[in-house]
């Protein structure tokens, strides 16, 4: 117990663990997604526990508070869904001869390793600990997106490698200037990476360094983030990976890494002598959502258009957490979980789709409420829940950024609701060709798991219509210590 | 004393940048490669004279590794995946030699100026360690940037990443978290990168980014 570690945080870190030792070894696709499905269960159990049971003293390595857990449940639910479309998708990936069983083995070894490395950044006490859980997280993926061996396969991990690895690398720089300013306070040693040390302390650190540390921080993670200026790597990762790993990047990654900003932000806010974190947040949220949003228009390759959308939902939702407050920070918090949810489940139905067709060219797929009505109309749904129309759970929350932005930055509204209109014109006019019209492509029956599917529109939809008093209190109070 | 002990660690400092920016005008890889070296074996003694002036013993194994690994192992390794994919000839930079060398002597003039005036608070040893850090990072950066062959970007990210172990250890006391993470972090960017050429000379015969860019998946 004195380090922080619960049995429900040690299990949520170990299991993956021991999971992708496990099936590293394991031979057989089916026996390695099913025990993939069964940790990804065990995890999301072990995740769930981490609210009921009593939590200890945040140690130097580990801790549970309550933000980093709404983070680590949202993460293993997606994780522990997308193993469940994983298993049926790798299937087909098998049937057709794209990827071998001892490829398998490894994708579903990196699979685990990957949830491992997440639910690790997430629970860190510890600026050091936290920026190597992320860089594994990157490793993993990359090799995951390489993982069909394809020259566009291959561009596109090659080219997250080298983004991710700057990133990175100006992350830890930030990390060291972080460490430097807290070591004169706080004394040299683990202490001056311990997250709630620093806090404890921040306003007396020198703030000109921490200045320059969140400016590397930001621009760090914020490749991770996938924010306007350093998002190079995200449509193409998006794109050539298996469909199964642009789930869970666009549900989860993104979301690490915004997690680790936010930290950062926070531990700024304690300081009152350094510039405002917020203003910097705003201006790169604002600029990923418009940019992102005319991009939309352009793109001829289903999974890069859902890519893009990430890219804009993801500066919607820094947009929200710069602008802070009760309110903004609320509504960030709401978008994030739905955008994880929606994104996730289109993700799982563009996978079928794209395998059903043969390919992932727009032009290649048309009418699919005709030829696949399932599969078709959970993409209608899911668009027009990406899109911001009601009564899905995202038109609730882009409503409340729109309307506090309204009453705190009347001024910033104007490129944020033409940020969100393009790119609900920019995704009705492809959801029309895709969905509707004359049927195009393969009309082949597709063998789909909908349970995913189902499982995250209805949550979304859910989440629309009635938001239960519990969670808008949990969202509420975690959204007051987000300052 | 005490001024030996900054002048010595200043000298083994610019040292690193001075040979961060011997690379940025190497042609050849193989060329590139002993530069790196020698970048590797300077930042092994800058990290050594860290531990001995910081009485911090576990440093001499981030010198070691530095030793042994980046200035030994991995120019060899990489020699022999160049001798092998044949293409030791030459490396063609994006830009010139002489409008990457100003933008290199840009890049350290704005590090000197931002480190040196925020950290005025900070002990005179890790001042000036962390502005040169910053230069070699951002020159490393350079590097990447004006190569077109998937190796040298490779060996730019290194360059990189030796700047980043100088300021992890130039800041005093630094927990041994990030020395082993930076160590681990070597390891796994190196078999990520054999990993990654591997396929790379199984599927295409050359190693030349420009050769993946026609493959964007957008263009029809």
């Amino acid at each position: 117990m004195s380090y922080g570690v619960s049995s429900s945080l040690a299990a949520v870190l170990l299991i993956p663990i021991a999971a992708a030792a496990l099936l590293a070894l394991v031979p057989g696709y089916k026996l390695g997604a099913g025990l993939n499905l069964l940790a990804s269960f065990l995890t999301l159990l072990a995740a769930l526990s981490l609210f009921v049971v009593e939590r200890p003293l945040p140690g130097p390595y580990l801790q549970v508070d309550d933000l980093n857990v709404v983070f680590i449940a949202l993460g293993s639910f997606v994780g522990f869904t997308t193993s469940l479309f994983s298993a049926s998708y790798i299937a087909h990936e098998l049937e057709t001869g794209k990827l071998t069983s001892t490829y398998l083995r490894f994708y579903h070894a990196m699979y685990q390793l990957l949830m491992f490395a997440m639910n690790l950044a997430l629970a860190s006490n510890n600026i050091g600990l936290m920026w190597v859980a992320i860089e594994l997280a990157t490793l993993t993926t990359v090799l995951m997106v390489g993982i069909y061996r394809t020259h566009e396969a291959l561009e596109a991990a090659w080219k997250y490698f080298i983004l991710g690895s700057v990133g990175i690398a100006l992350a830890l720089f930030g990390t060291i200037l972080v460490y430097m300013a807290a070591r004169p306070v706080v004394g040299p040693g683990l202490d001056a990476m311990v997250w709630t040390t620093l806090m404890k302390h921040s306003a007396a650190f020198d703030p000109a360094l921490l200045n320059v540390a969140f400016v590397f921080l930001l621009l760090g993670y914020g490749t991770k983030v996938g924010l306007a200026p350093l998002h190079a790597w995200l449509p193409d990762a998006h794109a050539e990976g298996p469909t199964p790993i642009s789930a869970v990047l666009s549900g989860l990654l993104l979301n690490v890494a915004l997690y680790a900003v936010l930290r950062f932000k926070l531990l700024l806010a304690g300081n009152p002598g350094v510039i405002a974190p917020g203003p910097l947040m705003v201006s790169m949220g604002l600029t990923s959502l418009v940019f992102a949003a005319f991009m939309l228009y352009r793109r001829r390759d289903i999974k890069r258009l859902f890519a893009y959308s990430s890219i804009e939902h993801m500066g919607i939702i820094t947009f929200a957490f710069g602008m802070g407050g009760a309110l903004a920070n609320f509504a960030g918090l709401l978008h994030m979980t739905m955008h994880s949810l929606t994104k996730s489940a289109i993700f799982f139905a563009v996978g079928h789709i794209s395998q059903v067709k043969g390919s992932q060219k727009i032009a290649d797929i048309g009418g699919l409420t005709e030829t696949h009505p399932v599969l078709g109309w959970v993409l209608v749904v899911g668009v027009m829940a990406i899109a911001g129309l009601p009564p899905m759970g995202i038109f609730m929350s882009e409503f409340l950024v729109v309307s506090s932005t309204f009453a705190r930055m009347p001024l910033l509204a104007i490129p944020l609701v033409l940020g969100l209109l393009v790119a609900l014109g920019a995704l009705i006019l492809r959801l029309n060709g895709i969905a509707f019209g004359e049927p195009r492509g393969s009309t082949a029956p597709a063998k789909a798991s909908y349970l995913p599917m189902f499982a995250h529109l209805g949550l979304v939809l859910a989440a629309g219509i009635y938001l239960p008093g519990p969670l808008v209190a949990w969202f509420r109070h975690v959204a007051a210590l987000l300052g | 004393m005490d001024r030996m002990v900054l002048d010595v660690a200043h000298l083994l400092a610019g040292g690193l940048l001075l040979v961060s920016f011997m690379m940025l005008y190497q042609d050849r890889l193989p060329a590139l490669f002993n530069v790196f070296a020698l970048h590797a074996f300077i930042l092994a003694l800058s990290v050594a004279w860290q531990a001995y002036v910081q009485a911090a013993p576990h440093l001499y194994v981030t010198a070691g590794i530095a030793l042994v690994f980046k200035a030994i192992v991995i120019p060899l390794a990489l020699r022999q995946i160049v001798l092998r994919l044949g293409i030791y000839r030459e490396i063609e930079p994006v830009v010139g030699i002489g409008s990457t060398m100003l933008a290199g002597m840009g890049l350290v003039a704005l590090s000197l100026a931002l480190m040196l005036r925020v950290t005025a608070e900070a002990d005179a040893l890790a001042r000036e360690d962390l502005a040169f850090a910053l230069s070699v990072v951002l020159l490393g950066l350079l590097m990447m940037v004006t190569r077109r062959n998937a190796v040298g970007q490779v060996v730019g990210f290194m360059s990189l990443e030796n700047g980043l172990v100088l300021a992890a250890t130039g800041a005093k006391g630094m927990p041994l978290v990030v020395e082993i993470s930076v160590a681990f972090s070597i390891l796994i960017a190196f078999i990520v990168i054999g990993i990654f050429l591997f396929r790379i000379r199984e599927r295409f015969d050359t190693v030349d980014i420009q050769a993946l860019d026609r493959f964007r998946g957008e263009r029809q």
